[in-house]
């Protein structure tokens, strides 16, 4: 009998350290928040909240430094719009034809090559985007450097696919069959199908998808670091040489002095990456949680 | 594209590349160092991810009861992951190397690349517990097994060629990152191979960034880029593939049940 009593406090035990394990994620996504905070916000002792946002010079270092955002934010959203425009219509397109056009051995086949693609590490796709794509863009297009907003929106495009096709393809294959024979059986034909049933009804699973990969781009770092120019102006040609959110805090990190206001700056534009993203994967996961199919 | 790399960097592989130290401030020489580092870097927060991600996710599959819980822990899980990593080398910046005092250091990369890892493997190491059938734990709980007793003699082993996967696919991340480790781990050049968890290092990921596009010899140095950019793709796609292939014969097994 002892030694029963001994195992279920040794089970009760577990479990509260299961427990404990367990939230640690809440309790360092916490404790992210509080370190970008504490390092950021003082940087509103340099610079007013609509200065640092809507200000549209950004030069940290001079004698008399300026910390406008706002042309970090532009590039950040054209870099985004422009990939997002590239990177949709392909990944749908893609996701319509692995869950309902393709047979099975080429969706065999394809689903694990795109999530290899998906693995490629994001600075050797920046690489390729510039001993590539930038001499390329140079040549044809007679420009001043490969090295741009569209080239940056090209290889961010590239790396999105993965992410939204295997999303969508999840939310399109799990519209019920049901659904689509009713369909069949009103005498619709295929195209038809996809088009007015299977579609509309995978469109919150879309969303998500499509939410969830703009949320990747913006976020991601090295591509635009590596093949966007990385000149702090707002942009007004695709061809335009940008630098975004992300890829100013990776580039002027290293030269920035602990606790002075350049380095505040960064880490305010560290919280404004972080309210932003956090603000899409709610939304995603409100989406995702919303709409989905019962199995049955 | 991978085709295109790896047949312009071909040349500058050799055994020497692999196994030496850069020379001649960088232009020529091997990156044996930044190799090296970036597997003491992976090795370092599979030790932090692993263990953290695994137990988060046997809690959610197999203790909570708690439907509120469960959900605000989901939910954090996936915002961990949307993160952007430049975000995640800014905490890792300043909590681990600057407030704790690390320095820029193997430590605080791993520490930095373990948190970034965690949602990846708390999500595949879910999946893996969950095509564990209910009835097996049925059984065992019936038999007069205590919860921690199914787990790891039942749920565990059934779903290990799954949580491997995810460990696999978590390594290839870490392995590939650049922004999280570029203030936290990473060094253009250090002249012998890290002997503390305190010392910096180099890295292939970020060796090749810095490389393409900090320097006076960019152009002179591109086979080595390209080569190096080989090295770092083989790297990831192994740890990727063997992924894979796990989960696919995982699932064939399933299928067979």
């Amino acid at each position: 009998m002892k030694h029963l009593n001994r195992k279920i406090i040794y089970d009760i035990i577990l479990s509260k350290f299961f427990f404990i394990v367990g939230l640690s994620c809440l309790i360092i996504l916490f404790i992210i928040m509080l370190f970008l905070f504490i390092e950021g916000i003082p940087v509103l002792n340099h610079v007013s909240l609509t200065d640092f946002i809507f200000g549209t010079s950004w030069y940290p270092t001079s004698d008399h430094a300026r910390f406008g955002i706002l042309p970090l934010i532009s590039a950040s959203a054209a870099v985004t719009l422009l990939a997002s425009l590239l990177a949709v219509p392909f990944s749908l397109a893609i996701a319509i034809y692995l869950s309902e056009l393709a047979g099975n051995l080429i969706r065999e086949i394809i689903k694990p090559v795109i999530e290899i693609i998906a693995s490629i590490p994001s600075v050797i796709i920046g690489f390729f985007g510039m001993v590539v794509v930038a001499p390329f863009l140079q040549n044809n297009f007679d420009l001043d450097t490969g090295l741009n907003l569209f080239n940056a929106a090209l290889m961010l495009a590239f790396m999105a696919v993965p992410t939204i096709a295997s999303i969508c393809e999840d939310a399109i294959s799990s519209v019920p069959a049901s659904l689509k024979e009713a369909s069949y059986a009103l005498g619709a034909n295929r195209w038809q199908t996809i088009y007015h049933i299977t579609v509309p009804a995978a469109l919150s699973g879309i969303w998500t998808a499509i939410i969830l990969g703009i949320s990747r781009v913006i976020g991601e770092t090295m591509v635009v670091l590596m093949v966007a120019g990385g000149a702090a102006i707002i942009p007004l040609s695709i061809f335009d040489p940008v630098r975004p959110l992300t890829s100013n805090i990776a580039a002027e990190m290293a030269e920035a002095a602990v606790g002075g206001p350049h380095y505040r700056a960064l880490f305010a534009i560290g919280i404004i990456l972080f309210i932003i993203t956090f603000i899409f994967n709610i939304i995603a996961d409100y989406l995702s949680g919303k709409y989905k199919f019962k199995e049955g | 594209m991978l085709g295109y790399i790896v047949k312009t960097g071909f040349s500058a592989l050799s055994w020497e590349f692999l196994t030496t130290f850069p020379k001649d401030s960088m232009t020529k020489g091997g990156i044996f160092p930044a190799i090296i580092g970036t597997l003491y870097l992976i090795i370092g927060s599979s030790i932090v991810s692993i263990p953290v991600g695994i137990i988060t996710a046997i809690y959610l599959t197999e203790y909570a009861s708690n439907e509120k819980i469960v959900r605000l822990i989901r939910l954090g899980v996936s915002n961990l992951a949307g993160i952007p990593s430049v975000v995640f080398g800014l905490f890792g910046l300043s909590l681990f190397v600057i407030f704790l005092k690390f320095g820029t250091s193997i430590l605080a990369g791993s520490l930095t690349l373990g948190v970034l890892n965690l949602p990846v493997i708390i999500r595949s190491t879910e999946e893996a517990l969950m095509t564990v059938p209910k009835t097996f734990r049925e059984a065992s709980l019936s038999l007069g097994a205590t919860r921690w007793q199914t787990i790891y003699r039942i749920v565990l082993p059934g779903a290990l060629p799954g949580i491997l996967t995810g460990v696999m696919l978590s390594l290839g991340r870490a392995a590939g990152e650049t922004a999280p480790i570029m203030f936290t781990a990473a060094a253009f050049f250090t002249p012998d191979l890290p002997t503390s968890i305190f010392h910096e290092v180099m890295a292939l990921p970020y060796h090749i960034y810095v490389m393409a596009t900090a320097g006076t010899k960019i152009l002179e140095t591109r086979p080595l880029q390209y080569g190096t950019a080989i090295i770092l793709i083989t790297l990831v796609l192994i740890l990727n593939m063997t992924g894979l292939i796990l989960r696919y014969r995982f699932r064939k097994k399933l299928k067979g049940i």
